[in-house]
């Protein structure tokens, strides 16, 4: 009945053509961010609540493929942008982001954040972080690689599934870590993972699921990952593999639009962004490192940490990212 | 004589219900050309090298010469003997298979990409087979293999249909001759058969090799990596990726220039087609059938029937499933279901007027014999066709993006885009029936006095409805399966039903995905059953040639 219900609802709004402008009866926060953020097993909806509850507003993920698509979103709509905030991007997009002029600076006060090398950008806010690292089952893999080079030089037994750079920050991320590790010599590193890849998805769900299913041994995802199988599902045979070389480190942020009219609520979201109600949603929904001292759940102890963490300045980033980008498109179609 | 300035003469020249086709038309060249323009301006620098320079794009503009040229290759070479088998075999149930090849090329691409998947596909119904007797697949369906077999899968039976239409069109006469002169079967190919085919070979080579040169959807679901990739698939990578729109630019104008260079070499190669290929051929009655032949057809019949049906039948197969009740309870459903219904409904009225008045235009031309001008008239609304959507859409949000909201235009650009991409088809379908009309009734019209509203009553809605309606059918099962126009604009709270297949496919919510793909099949399929029965009701007059493509 409820079904039926629903259909006819819906139905009856068929005749109904999309409103040009919807007038707000509260202030209304837009926020723009990656879906796995704002969908239903996310933190999203949680941070939703609980922001709502404090500020009386109306707040709304408007939810795109990946932090890339986010960014993108805002340049194509540049100074007309609906967007008050972008939550998503990370530390390798950041010098990009900035360079387009449509950021503003914020004064948030940053003391309370607990990260190795403190944080004082003064456009971004930093939400979570962690390292990628591959997974793989190790029930089915009995001796897995201890370094990167192992894994691409030697191991012809395992087959790996990654994502693709251009699309995911998880494939950024693998592209600036062979980079970190292999240097000028990452394009014959390239074509060595490449006789082992699967397949290259466009993002990381994707890559994630297949890897469930058995289809490949390994999968780029974080050291964090191991955690969501170990508390949603009581799982303890996945495990991220430790490398000798270090892992690179993705750090997330979140940042204020120029254009934005509502500054103040946006200042107020970027203020709880860094307070408990926000930070204590991370471990559990995002399965990433939160950026204040909050109390983490008992069994991230059994996470492998990496030995050291790698990461490219974001300036460097935004300088190479097309040219490294193309390094590893022409290695692949040699 | 006085010489006069020879844009006087053209206008004048024009007669009034020209006007608007004719305004329309160079409006829509200006426009394309606009949107164009405000990708390559977006950033001062302009790089022109960047497209010849780069190994890449080098590589993939090879790869989408070798990928079309194979489609190509492949659907032709075994669509003249499958035409072939159907022209000289009557069997139960030919004249449905003939409908279903009319409507693989305007099938969605991704309900097309996972009907094949469910057959071909890593978990599919062969894999399941090969797995049975203990070994794998010995293929794989995502990169070259699968764009091939997606693409014979669309064109071939398009292919079959252009050939068959040009046997069907060999005189009685010639198939009484050949038995006189008893010319066996491959003579009387040779010498009866080949000419009519040859004839048609440039065009429908020339068209399919366009369509798999510029595809985009197959080559995204089933390209599988950088290296596979097109020029178009590169486009949409270009600006959504790397927000590159000048390469975009650059990389669309450069895909235009390629496709204008093989349409003129097309031109050059076949002769003028003549408009009326409506002339339906007798029975072929006289053929020495044997054993051979029979199997030889036989062979050729089950391989198109083997090729075209199991896909579609898996499509509806898996779309009965559990989560049948979930995914039809679901709101993101609905409301991708609405705005493609919407999208398809406005897109499709706006191609076929659109279509209508410039065909108004180009009709008058034709009339008095300017064959050249009406041809160039519909040709700068046809540019269309060899533009990427994703260039179209970007260009035009770029354009409008001080006067409006993302979200508040990102309805209407998708609408506007998809109209346009209809267009060529509309074009095309209302063309002949247009222009016989018009040389029916126009010195009627012109004696009665009959003008404006009462001539589009009297004259052409009357006796057009039938060509009119399927060319809003055609236009809007075009649109309701477009993946382009929306791919810049969608998101997880504005999609239609494609993109939401896609999501779908993507997160490997297979079973979730199924039933949107039958949803999408039934409503494709659907629309053209349904004015077919009701003409049918009307007219009581079952055998109507529906030449859509001609």
């Amino acid at each position: 009945m409820k079904n039926k219900l629903t259909t006819l609802m819906t139905l009856s709004t068929l005749i109904a053509l999309p409103a040009l402008a919807a007038s707000p009866a509260q202030e209304k926060l837009t926020v723009y961010t990656y879906s796995s953020f704002a969908s239903e097993w996310g933190p999203g909806p949680k941070i939703e609540a609980a922001f709502e509850k404090s500020c009386a507003c109306d707040l709304e993920f408007i939810a795109l493929d990946d932090g890339v698509s986010v960014l993108n979103r805002l340049r194509l709509e540049g100074k007309n942008s609906q967007a008050d905030v972008l939550l998503g991007l990370d530390d390798s997009l950041m010098a990009t982001a900035k360079n387009t002029g449509l950021l503003a600076e914020h004064d948030i006060d940053l003391s309370n954040i607990n990260m190795a090398n403190g944080w004082n950008d003064k456009t971004f806010v930093p939400f979570d972080y962690g390292y990628f690292s591959f997974i793989y089952n190790s029930e089915k893999l009995k001796n897995p690689p201890k370094s990167l080079k192992e894994l691409v030089e030697q191991r012809d037994d395992l087959n790996i599934i990654y994502q693709d750079p251009r699309t995911s920050t998880p494939g950024l991320g693998l592209m600036l870590w062979m980079k970190s590790v292999y240097g000028d010599q990452v394009g014959n590193a390239w074509k060595k993972l490449a006789k082992k890849t699967v397949t290259v998805t466009k993002g990381w769900s994707e890559a994630y699921s297949m890897f469930l299913k058995g289809e490949a041994d390994m999968v780029l995802s974080y050291t964090t990952s191991p955690a969501y199988h170990i508390i949603a599902e009581g799982k303890n045979q996945y495990v991220a593999a430790n490398f000798s070389e270090g892992h690179y480190t993705q750090t997330e942020v979140a940042a204020i639009v120029e254009s934005t009219q509502n500054k103040e609520l946006a200042t107020e979201f970027m203020n709880f962004i860094l307070s408990d109600g926000f930070q204590s949603e991370i471990a559990t929904g995002n399965w990433m490192y939160p950026v204040t001292d909050v109390v983490l759940p008992k069994e991230f102890e059994q996470l492998s940490l990496p030995v050291k963490s790698l990461s490219f300045s974001s300036e460097e980033v935004a300088e190479n990212r097309k040219k490294w980008t193309k390094e590893w498109l022409i290695s692949l179609t040699d | 004589m006085r010489l006069t300035n020879p844009l006087m003469v053209f206008v004048k020249l024009l007669k009034p219900v020209q006007i608007p086709g004719f305004l329309l038309s160079i409006g829509i060249f200006l426009f394309v050309l606009m949107a164009v323009n405000a990708l390559l301006t977006y950033s001062p620098a302009i790089k022109v090298t960047t497209i010849w320079s780069d190994p890449y794009y080098r590589h993939i503009t090879k790869f989408s010469f070798y990928q079309a040229t194979l489609s190509t290759l492949l659907s032709v070479l075994l669509a003249i003997p499958i035409s072939h088998a159907l022209f000289r075999r009557e069997f139960k149930g030919k004249a449905l298979l003939l409908k279903l090849f009319a409507t693989t090329l305007v099938l969605p691409v991704l309900v097309a990409v996972f009907g094949l998947l469910a057959i071909y596909g890593n978990s599919g119904v062969l894999a399941t087979v090969f797995e049975y007797f203990d070994s794998e697949l010995p293929f794989s369906i995502f990169g070259l293999n699968g764009i091939l077999l997606a693409h014979v899968f669309f064109n071939l039976p398009f292919a079959c249909r252009l050939f068959l239409q040009a046997l069907n069109s060999i005189p009685d006469k010639q198939h009484q001759l050949a038995s006189h002169l008893g010319l066996k079967h491959y003579y009387k190919f040779r010498f009866v058969e080949w000419p009519h085919i040859i004839g048609q070979l440039p065009h429908v080579a020339g068209l399919i090799f366009m369509l798999c040169f510029t595809s985009f959807a197959t080559v995204m679901a089933l390209g599988g990596g950088p290296k596979s990739t097109t020029i178009e698939l590169a486009i949409y990578q270009a600006i959504k990726f790397d927000f590159d729109l000048q390469t975009g630019a650059l990389l669309a104008l450069w895909q235009i220039c390629l496709c204008a260079i093989l349409a003129m070499f097309i031109q050059k190669l076949s002769r003028p087609s003549q408009l009326t290929t409506n002339y339906q051929g007798a029975k072929n009655t006289f053929f020495h059938d044997s054993l051979f032949s029979k199997f030889w057809d036989f062979g050729w019949i089950s391989l198109i029937i083997l090729l075209v049906i199991p896909p579609l039948l898996m499509v509806v197969i898996s779309g009965l499933n559990q989560q049948i009740l979930i995914v039809l309870s679901d709101i993101k459903f609905w409301l991708a279901f609405k705005n493609s219904l919407l999208i398809a409904l406005f897109a499709s009225l706006a191609a076929v007027a659109s279509a209508f008045v410039i065909l108004l235009a180009s009709r008058q031309w034709r009339l008095l014999g300017f064959n050249g001008r009406a041809d160039k008239i519909e040709m700068l609304a046809t540019i269309i066709l060899v533009t990427p959507g994703l260039v179209i859409s970007t260009g035009l949000f770029l354009l409008l993006r001080e006067v409006a909201h993302f979200s508040s235009l990102a309805f209407y650009i998708v609408v506007a885009v998809n109209a346009l991409m209809a267009l060529p088809f509309a074009l095309k379908s209302l063309a002949l029936p247009m222009l016989h009309n018009a040389q029916k009734y126009e010195l009627l019209c012109a004696s009665l006095g009959l003008l404006s509203w009462n001539r589009f009553y009297w004259v052409e809605w009357k006796a057009l409805q039938r060509p009119i309606l399927q060319a809003i059918c055609l236009s809007f099962v075009l649109s309701v399966g477009d993946l382009s126009a929306i791919a810049l604009f969608g998101s997880h709270s504005f999609s239609t039903l494609p993109l939401y297949l896609f999501q779908l496919l993507g997160s490997y919510q297979m079973q979730s995905a199924a039933v949107v793909a039958l949803v999408l099949l039934i409503l494709s399929v659907g629309i053209f059953i349904v004015i077919e029965s009701v003409f049918k009701e009307k007219e009581r007059q079952p055998k109507v040639a529906s030449n859509k493509y001609e």
